[in-house]
């Protein structure tokens, strides 16, 4: 076991982890921070989600002890004070519906805004290719994420 | 028409917040703190094996493992319509992937590490793959105790045979029919089985409190049915058995019924005090849990001189899986309705429930309609163009009306299925000319109707509770579980309707089956109708408490009082107007200072009174086995890469009738999100199994299911309403109708595209590309 620190959703926080521990995990047993979700423990699915410096990662192929020093963002961290114009946008649009896959696409999406505030189609999905939902079939998801790029400047 | 306040009116979702915030608890979200224990599975590696012997003891061994059981230590049966399965394996394994023990440990790694460890020998018996096989008379016999198996009184099983139900459904005079036939086709189409996919992994979380109580956390789309059957099995009163079930990441039917979820109920009857957590692994997912059910499916139709279906033989043959006690009822479903949305006089069909060496068939989005109609809509496009009309056309004369008979003698109801047939053709610019300007390129147009009833027992029923606070907001306590469909903000729209109240002042939460009232499942499509009228009943007894108080304390004729606004007003008196957070829980002062009525508190129940399965078992003629039908239409444009034969969809129009969209927004999206689950059925998906009965495909990476990549260029959704007369506001259901069309379009559209007739799903690019190489050679 050995202590990181790291800052999470702005907070600093320390946590004792094993080498081999995920960081799936660690946020979610020993941080408290539940919205990232375990869909299938190998990349596939994006369902865990993070943002590690402002870059999307899959929390399940991340070992907790390598973000030592580092930032990570999950949705939690982006609805503190209210939610984003992306996250209103997904509501508005009815993007989600089991909303399992959800916060991950959300962060997806904001790492791609933030890089791109305009994305076409294609870039948009892009973005979230690597993000599976069974529910919706994609094109609310794609309609919310348009109109916050038109909104944007 | 009425003007309505919140129905048809797309109301913003009312779990939005929690889903979009991060709030939303799942399941594997609920801390349980340091009494929770983990168990993993030990699952058998044969098909069909007897068990010799199971050795423990290393995994008793590893530091962090509490405790292992098997299946001595749990003797029991369950099941939903036919008690033929087991908790854990008992004398034999019937597919690869069945549960023989579980390692409890401290922490999930010694559960792992422990379950590594156990031994188990086998005596491998001849397993039974293919379900053709299994119905040859020397096929070995997966249940040859089958006669002994309790089970629901529309179930036929033949012991001493691999046929778990066999629906025979007769109408009128078959050989007749053929006889005045100008065409007879005859075919077989296949259909593999599939995986739901829901992201959410199963996950339950038992636990057994030091008074006797048992209470389980699941991941479920039915707690009242998941309750009732852990009762049953583990002999406990259904008042010392509770079932939590938060939010659902994805059901399409995986999570109805049981499956996994009696493992942790069980071993928390044996670990008094802890709570025992059993989170599936995406590839226990995929191999032991319900899938949708394989097909053969033989179709002869004659069509007469005038254009008209006069008979239908339709066989189907299903690969139900090692255990049937729910994939039974799909293949029930389906032999009462293999004539699809047709009007047919002379029909015959055998709908065959086959025990196979493969994992348990279920529930799956569809309830086998998908795979029926895949061949039928295929059929019926080839019957067309052999006799030389235009296949829409055709579908519109024979396409089945209101009053007219089904296959089982009982009338149809109203529907809209001839103006959906209507409204896609000309969405779709049916009779336009498709060509493609790059050479490589090939361009089809496919075209297929659908319907579908729910599959319920005749006496499966819904309840509410709803309870006015001091605001005036409204907690409404069902049963139902919005696995996203959007159920909770519907059922809050139907209260509002009518107490006034918006839907963003009324909570519906998960449900609790200690406080909330009964509900049979979320399943078959059929909760916005069946729990709706529940929710509607609760409502107008709530505004009849209302109502009568008001008449009590101020004497105004109940008939001329009303709700608007959130207050009671009233048509005498226009300046009346008490508002209704003034008294609905606190009462109204009198004159003397006393105080009458007191807290609002309204129920609703609704039951399908007409129901009944009573039909002939020889011809299932009587009987009122479905209680309506949902019907619709679809059309696609495809786009064919001739060299590799890469499909995209250009453009689909889907028309289904929803009797009243009670909220249209949330129809379009079971529209958009239905139409790719069953594309991916036909374009990419279909679990693969090796000559020994394992799955090759059990992961995301080799399964591959729709990403943002693969969505349709032009999606035009169409509601239709011709209102269900016992509908709640005109509604009927229509989540997993949304897919039934997908495989037949595609299929009919390659055909038009290339000529080329594919009659086993799924129709992926390598062989739509080795067809294409096929007819070149030839």
């Amino acid at each position: 076991m050995k202590e990181i620190s790291l800052i999470l959703n702005h907070e600093p926080r320390t946590v004792m982890v094993a080498p081999n521990e995920i960081l799936l995990d660690v946020l979610r047993e020993k941080l408290g921070v539940k919205s990232p979700k375990c869909g299938c423990e190998r990349g596939d699915c994006g369902a865990c989600t993070v943002l590690l410096d402002g870059t999307c990662v899959r929390s399940c192929l991340v070992l907790a002890i390598e973000v030592e020093g580092h930032e990570i963002t999950t949705v939690e961290g982006i609805s503190q004070d209210k939610l984003s114009t992306l996250q209103e946008a997904f509501i508005e649009f009815n993007s989600f519906q089991c909303g399992y896959c959800a916060p991950g696409i959300i962060l997806a999406v904001t790492e791609l805004l933030e890089k791109h505030p305009h994305p076409s189609l294609e870039e948009i999905k892009e973005s979230i290719a690597g993000n599976l939902c069974r529910c919706t079939g994609y094109t609310p998801i794609f309609d919310a994420i348009m109109a916050v790029s038109k909104e944007g400047k | 028409m009425k003007e309505y306040k919140f129905i048809g009116k797309s109301v913003t979702r009312i779990d939005a917040l929690e889903k979009i915030s991060g709030a939303a608890i799942y399941g594997d979200d609920i801390d349980f703190g340091a009494s929770l224990l983990y168990a993993e599975l030990v699952s058998s590696t044969q098909a069909h094996a007897i068990i010799k012997s199971i050795d423990t003891s290393a995994a008793e061994k590893v530091p962090g493992v509490y405790k292992v059981f098997t299946g001595k230590d749990f003797p029991y049966k369950f099941g939903l319509y036919m008690k033929d399965r087991y908790v854990f394996a008992q004398d034999k394994v019937r597919f690869v992937g069945e549960q023989i023990a579980a390692v409890v440990g401290r922490t999930p790694q010694a559960a792992k590490q422990g379950a590594a460890l156990v031994i188990v020998e086998y005596e491998p018996l001849p397993a039974v793959l293919d379900q053709m096989e299994a119905l040859r008379d020397d096929a070995t016999l997966l249940h040859p105790e089958l006669g002994d198996y309790p089970h629901v009184p529309w179930f036929f099983p033949k012991a001493g045979t691999n046929i778990a139900h066999w629906r025979k459904t007769r109408k009128g005079d078959l050989e007749a029919g053929f006889a005045q036939a100008e065409l007879i086709l005859e075919d077989t189409y296949t259909v593999p089985r599939y995986a739901h996919c829901a992201i959410e992994t199963h996950v339950a979380i038992g636990k057994l409190d030091y008074s006797g109580r048992l209470t389980v956390w699941s991941s479920s789309q039915s707690p009242h049915t998941q309750r009732h059957l852990f009762a049953e099995a583990l002999g406990k009163s259904h008042k010392d058995v509770r079932v939590i079930a938060p939010h659902v990441g994805g059901g399409f039917g995986g999570k109805a019924g049981v499956t996994m979820e009696i493992i942790p109920a069980a071993l928390a009857t044996k670990l008094k005090g802890y709570a025992v957590k059993l989170r599936y692994s995406r590839e226990q997912e995929f191999i032991n849990t319900y899938q949708r059910l394989g097909v053969v499916a033989k179709i002869k139709m004659g069509i007469n001189k005038d254009g008209r279906i006069c008979a239908l033989d339709h066989k189907i043959y299903w690969d139900a899986g090692a255990y049937v006690e729910y994939g039974a009822n799909v293949v029930n479903a389906v032999g009462l309705s293999a004539i699809g949305p047709y009007k047919i006089d002379n029909v015959s069909i055998d709908s065959v429930c086959v025990y196979t060496n493969l994992p348990p068939g279920g529930a799956y989005r569809g309830f086998g309609y998908s795979e029926m109609l895949f061949g039928l809509e295929s059929h019926i496009t080839r019957a067309a163009h052999q006799l030389g009309i235009d296949e829409v056309e055709f579908r519109r004369l024979n396409a089945i009306k209101a009053g007219d008979l089904t296959a089982y003698g009982a009338k149809m109801n109203p529907n809209g299925l001839h103006e959906s047939i209507d409204k896609v053709a000309k969405a779709i610019n049916w009779g336009s000319k498709l060509e493609s300007s790059d050479p490589h390129k090939a361009l089809g147009r496919g075209f297929a109707i659908f319907w579908k009833a729910p599959a319920m027992p005749p006496n499966a029923s819904s309840s509410a509770f709803l309870k006015f606070n001091e605001d005036a907001s409204i907690n409404l306590i069902i049963s139902g579980m919005d696995i996203g469909q959007g159920y909770q903000t519907v059922m809050a729209q139907i209260a509002a309707e009518i107490l006034s109240v918006p839907p963003s002042k009324i909570r519906v939460e998960t449900p609790d089956t200690d406080r909330n009232p009964y509900e049979w499942q979320t399943v078959a499509s059929h909760i916005t109708w069946s729990s709706g009228n529940a929710v509607k009943k609760a409502a107008l007894d709530a505004r009849d408490q209302i109502l009568q108080l008001i008449h009590r304390v101020y004497h105004y004729p109940i008939d001329s009082l009303y709700l608007e606004d959130e207050a009671v007003k009233c048509e005498n008196d226009p300046k009346f107007f008490l508002p209704l957070k003034s008294f609905v829980v606190d009462g109204i002062m009198t004159k003397d200072g006393t105080f009458k009525g007191g807290p609002i508190n309204a129920r609703g129940m609704f039951m399908p009174e007409f129901s009944s399965t009573n039909g002939n078992p020889e011809t299932s003629q009587g009987g009122h086995p479905n209680v309506h039908y949902t019907v619709g239409a679809a059309s696609l444009d495809l786009e064919i890469d001739r060299d590799t034969g890469k499909m995209r969809v250009l453009k689909v129009a889907l028309a289904i009738d929803a009797g009243k969209a009670l909220n249209p927004e949330l129809v379009r999206g079971q529209i958009t999100g239905g139409l790719l689950q069953g594309l991916a059925t036909v374009l990419y998906e279909d679990m693969r199994y090796d000559a020994n009965g394992k799955l090759l495909n059990p992961n995301f990476t080799d399964y591959k299911i729709p990403t943002a990549m693969d969505v349709p260029d032009e999606i035009i959704p169409i509601i239709v309403e011709v209102p269900q007369p016992d509908g709640p506001y005109g509604a009927r259901g229509i989540g997993e109708h949304t897919m039934l069309a997908a495989a037949p379009l595609i299929a009919n559209a390659v055909e038009n595209a290339l000529g080329i007739r594919i009659k086993s799903m799924p129709i992926t690019a390598e062989k739509v590309a080795m067809a294409i190489l096929a007819k070149d050679k030839a």
